[in-house]
């Protein structure tokens, strides 16, 4: 077989594994555009397509304010995140130190412990401070995540010890070395983080709920379960809901994931 | 200078005598905490509205929140010395609530518990503990029958059925099966929605059975009858194939009223919450009967649940008195009336039980008839009793275990939870 | 002041931040978290009576506990090995295609930005035994239908496999990253040695990729919103409400954990369930950790 038709070959299971992954959002865009009658005929697709649940939802909350708060909260987590885990990781993988060890291992703790339980804790701090019903109250457990200091610890160690003695020899300071030498270099790294880390905020549920009781400070997900309760879920309404939701997500994803994950490819890495 | 200093202090003093007098009339403020639901939020919305009219000290500020998780807004606020003066709950999980130290009594001076006991539907003695009453309801639920009526005309069904043999001949007609698939089902079968219930206070009942002892402390369902009842029960599925459980598919809320809203169930044993679901799902003519029973004379059962309003500890001295006047405003039978009105749920004081107006109601009438013999279940622990029932029941059907070491399965897991419950008393 | 004095101090000038940060955030309150499990819970902090290990004496007697305890092996044995080894197949595949390349990376991406709650009707829906697409399917290729969520037995490999469905994206992502941090002269040199592709793949690109399937591995293990240890989301919405069923099968020990906390309302329990939760988590990571860390970063 040639290399050309091993290539083609190559596209049989990705595009077999595409269509089960595009399945239930494909299913959950096509149910946001039915009319409530029709969602119950479980039928595929939407026989009188309408844009009637967008036009709910957006009447009946402040869902462009929940948007934008989404927007801000992730957006601030992503960038306090991204900043303090490539710091930290950095450190934790290129410097030597007396306490780095249990340094490590303290914070690698720190996610092993389930978000359900730490809300009590997190809750009773909010109060004594007066976060309660603040952006900062829901800011603050976000600022850092043991998962970005552990993932840019290990991208780190693939940056080569010489590459950064160089730059010392060139006169460059600790933190030089870190924002001009090493810093550069983890642009795939640090694209992935904020892509994983912004979807995760943007998702999350929990603490933005608990900790705000304001309709105006609501985040998406927070405002979108108010859609469903004991007797059952509006369903028509969820789906609009989540797509709005999703759409940001992905565009985030389309307009940088080539800019992130190919930049280095093509030039190699140096060392 | 002098007189602007003579102005400045004559300020100051009016400043002072306005900010007292503001102080003077300073309304109390108290928080009312439920989970968000269109109907409920609008009428208790207008409940605070006509209160503040008549009770202008007094500030009422509504706030809801996702029902997925109002349990854990709750269980973080209230420790904060935060939250609400008065919060809504399913009465299942005053046990839990109030052991937690989530909860105060109800103050014996506004609330007497002879005066509770004479007005209020008898099952409210489940938000009864210790002696006092921990909470009260507007409105209280039952269960009934939901029948389309379409299909039933289509098949010449004269009516809902009366006795369960009737209703198994009835589903066992409307059941459609192609090629070993069930493609409608003749009754929307769901352990985990209200069969539990329907199984634990209702058929072992009619049988002949008794599930608790009459304190509810001690389980008694794991003998013949019971056994006797939970077989009828699992026989829907495994002899008579007029249903399954999780049909159509289990990742729902409400999962066999969406089926039945569908066209794909014919018959559904629901809660008169589910009414509004139903009303603004289903595009077929439907109706709703009382359950069925064994024999056209036999015993009626019924299953009866409430969410009841409780005060917390952070209502103290005039909050405590306003959080009580609100309380017994939003109980009070003009409240009732409204609710019913607004929200189509049936009032919780008897003295708006026997009106024949709604006795006679096509809809309202079958859930009001239950009312005199509903069983309110006392759960000390609701989630996991449910659990153990809804377990000996797909444990039957779907594990091929029998019915008589299911239950006793059950029963033993069950006496354990209350023992638990009252030994750590 | 000595080069490694002078670098410590650097060192810790640059976590100072971070690390206070960690310390209020996280560690202060998972340590407040841990002290409730050696209480009873009570609303007011005043009556939380200490009560030593009675909570955890509980547990190892808590038949339901147990039983979630060793639904979580299954899932670690599915769905850990199924992650990191499919999230890997797909960066590979990726790097081999040239047109399609970000198409491709999108849509794997798409399930884990989707929310829980969509996903999960949309599977369940499409793994009806009787109205689903996917029972449709195996009819039309002669196999029998399943009863995949309904069946006590096939319940929980269905849930561990929509769980891989769902975070393959996110695995995918970080091989790409890792791949993309590959030297290309590597593999050129590889092929004038006369490598094949598998022999560049063992000798080249396993070895460099090494921090990140380490990386990759205690994510899928112990991480909170994709650990499977801390599975929690998708077996509350598979199953609406009878989540961890049918029978318990598909039951987590964080689910058991949130029913403990929120619903019994005994945040004591709950505690206790996520410090011995906590020092699984740490235990199993720890041998990961040696298994596989050890030859790279020495």
């Amino acid at each position: 077989m040639t290399r050309k038709a091993t290539r083609t070959f190559l596209y049989l299971p990705l595009l077999l594994g595409a269509v089960v992954m595009v399945f239930p959002f494909v299913w959950m865009v096509l149910t946001s555009l039915k009319p409530l009658p029709e969602i119950y005929t479980l039928s595929w697709w939407p026989q009188n397509p309408t844009l009637a649940n967008y036009r709910t939802i957006l009447q009946l909350h402040p869902f462009g304010r929940w948007f934008l708060n989404s927007l801000l909260v992730a957006f601030l987590t992503t960038l306090s995140m991204v900043l303090l885990s490539s710091i930290t990781g950095y450190t934790l993988a290129k410097l030597s130190f007396p306490g780095k060890t249990a340094v490590f291992v303290l914070i690698l703790a720190t996610m092993f412990i389930p978000t359900e339980l730490l809300v009590i804790p997190w809750y009773a701090m909010a109060v004594s401070y007066g976060w309660v019903d603040t952006y900062w109250g829901i800011l603050f457990p976000g600022l850092i995540h043991a998962f970005g200091v552990f993932l840019m610890r290990q991208f780190f160690f693939s940056v080569p010890d010489e590459l950064l003695d160089a730059g010392r020899v060139d006169g460059l300071s600790e933190f030089g070395v870190f924002a001009r030498v090493a810093l550069p270099l983890m642009k795939p790294a640090l694209g992935a983080l904020a892509i994983l880390n912004f979807v995760g905020n943007w998702n999350a549920f929990l603490w933005p709920l608990i900790v705000t009781s304001r309709r105006e400070l609501f985040t998406l997900p927070v405002g979108l379960a108010l859609f469903s309760g004991e007797a059952g879920v509006q369903w028509n309404l969820i789906t609009a809901g989540a797509t709005l939701t999703v759409l940001p997500t992905v565009v985030v994803f389309l307009l940088f994931q080539r800019a992130i994950l190919e930049s280095i490819a093509t030039s190699g890495l140096k060392g | 200078m002098r007189s602007t200093l003579g102005r400045k202090v004559v300020g100051v003093l009016l400043g002072m005598v306005v900010a007292v007098g503001v102080f003077a009339v300073e309304p109390v403020t108290i928080v009312y905490w439920q989970y968000e639901f269109a109907t409920k939020v609008a009428a208790i919305n207008e409940l605070i509205r006509m209160f503040e009219a008549e009770n202008p000290g007094i500030r009422v500020i509504h706030e809801t929140f996702p029902y997925a998780a109002f349990a854990e807004k709750v269980a973080a606020a209230v420790p904060a010395g935060v939250g609400p003066h008065i919060v809504n709950l399913y009465y299942g999980w005053l046990p839990a609530w109030q052991r937690a130290g989530y909860l105060q009594p109800l103050p014996e001076e506004w609330f007497p518990t002879e005066e509770i006991e004479a007005e209020f539907a008898p099952l409210i003695a489940a938000a009864k503990m210790d002696g006092r009453y921990w909470g009260l309801p507007t409105a209280v639920r039952t269960l009934a029958l939901f029948y389309n009526i379409d299909l039933f005309e289509q098949y010449g069904i004269q009516g809902p059925p009366e006795t369960w043999e009737e209703f198994l001949e009835v589903a066992r007609k409307l059941t459609v099966w192609r090629d070993g698939m069930l493609v409608r089902a003749g009754f929307g079968m769901a352990p985990d929605g209200q069969d539990h219930h329907l199984v634990r206070e209702v058929l072992i009942r009619q049988f002949g059975g008794v599930p608790y002892s009459k304190d509810y402390r001690y389980v008694l369902y794991a003998s013949p009858e019971g056994t006797r009842a939970l077989q009828f029960y699992a026989d829907m599925a495994l002899v008579h194939r007029i249903g399954e459980p999780d049909f159509p598919f289990p990742g729902v809320a409400g999962y066999y009223r969406e089926g039945f809203n569908a066209g794909l169930i014919a018959m559904i044993i629901d809660g008169s919450f589910a009414l509004g679901t139903i009303q603004r799902g289903a595009r077929f003519r439907w109706g709703v009967a009382e359950l069925p029973r064994l024999t056209p004379e036999g015993e009626r059962h019924n299953f009866a649940s409430f969410w009841m309003h409780a005060l917390t500890p952070r209502a103290k001295g005039a909050e405590l008195e306003a959080a009580a006047k609100f309380l017994q405003f939003i109980t009070s039978e003009r409240a009732m009336e409204l609710w019913l009105r607004e929200v189509g749920e049936l009032p919780a004081r008897l003295s708006l039980l026997d009106r024949p107006e709604l006795l006679a109601d096509p809809i309202y009438g079958p859930f009001m008839r239950a009312l005199p013999y509903s069983h309110a279940t006392f759960f000390v622990d609701e989630a996991r009793q449910r659990q153990i029932m809804i377990d000996a029941i797909l444990r039957v059907i779907r594990g091929g275990v029998p019915a008589a070491e299911a239950l006793a399965i059950a029963a033993a897991e069950e006496q354990a939870v209350l023992d638990a419950f009252w030994g750590g008393r | 002041m000595s080069l490694a004095r002078r670098r410590a101090l650097w060192a810790y000038t640059f976590i100072l931040v971070p690390l206070a940060i960690f310390f209020f955030f996280r560690i202060v309150p998972m340590f407040q978290a841990f002290y409730l499990a050696f209480t009873r819970w009570h609303a007011d902090p005043a009556q939380r009576a200490f009560v030593g290990f009675a909570n955890f004496q509980r547990l190892l007697t808590d038949t339901r506990f147990l039983q979630a305890v060793r639904n979580m092996g299954f899932y670690l044995l599915i769905a850990v090995p199924g992650q990191v080894i499919l999230g890997l197949g797909l960066a590979l595949l990726l790097q081999a295609i040239r047109r399609g390349r970000g198409f491709f990376r999108a849509v794997y991406f798409l399930p884990y930005i989707t929310p829980a709650v969509a996903i999960s009707w949309a599977w369940s829906f499409m793994l009806s035994p009787h109205l689903g697409v996917i029972n449709a399917i195996f009819r039309r290729l002669g196999l029998p239908p399943q009863p995949f969520l309904t069946s006590p037995s096939q319940a929980l490999p269905t849930v561990a496999t929509i769980v891989i469905w769902q975070f393959v994206g996110f695995h995918m992502v970080l091989f790409l990253v890792a791949l993309a941090n590959i030297p290309r002269e590597l593999y050129e040199a590889a092929r004038i040695d006369g490598a094949g592709s598998f022999g560049m793949f063992r000798y080249v690109t396993l070895p460099l990729i090494n921090p990140t399937l380490v990386l990759s591995l205690v994510l899928a293990t112990g991480s909170p919103t994709i650990g499977i240890l801390q599975l929690f989301t998708q077996v509350l919405n598979l199953r609406f409400y009878d989540p961890g069923g049918p029978i318990g099968s598909t039951a987590t020990v964080v689910l058991y954990m949130y029913q403990a906390g929120f619903k019994q309302f005994d945040l004591g329990y709950a505690a206790a369930v996520a410090v011995l939760l906590f020092l699984a988590i740490v235990a199993i990571t720890f041998v990961q950790y040696r298994l596989t860390a050890r030859r790279i970063e020495g």
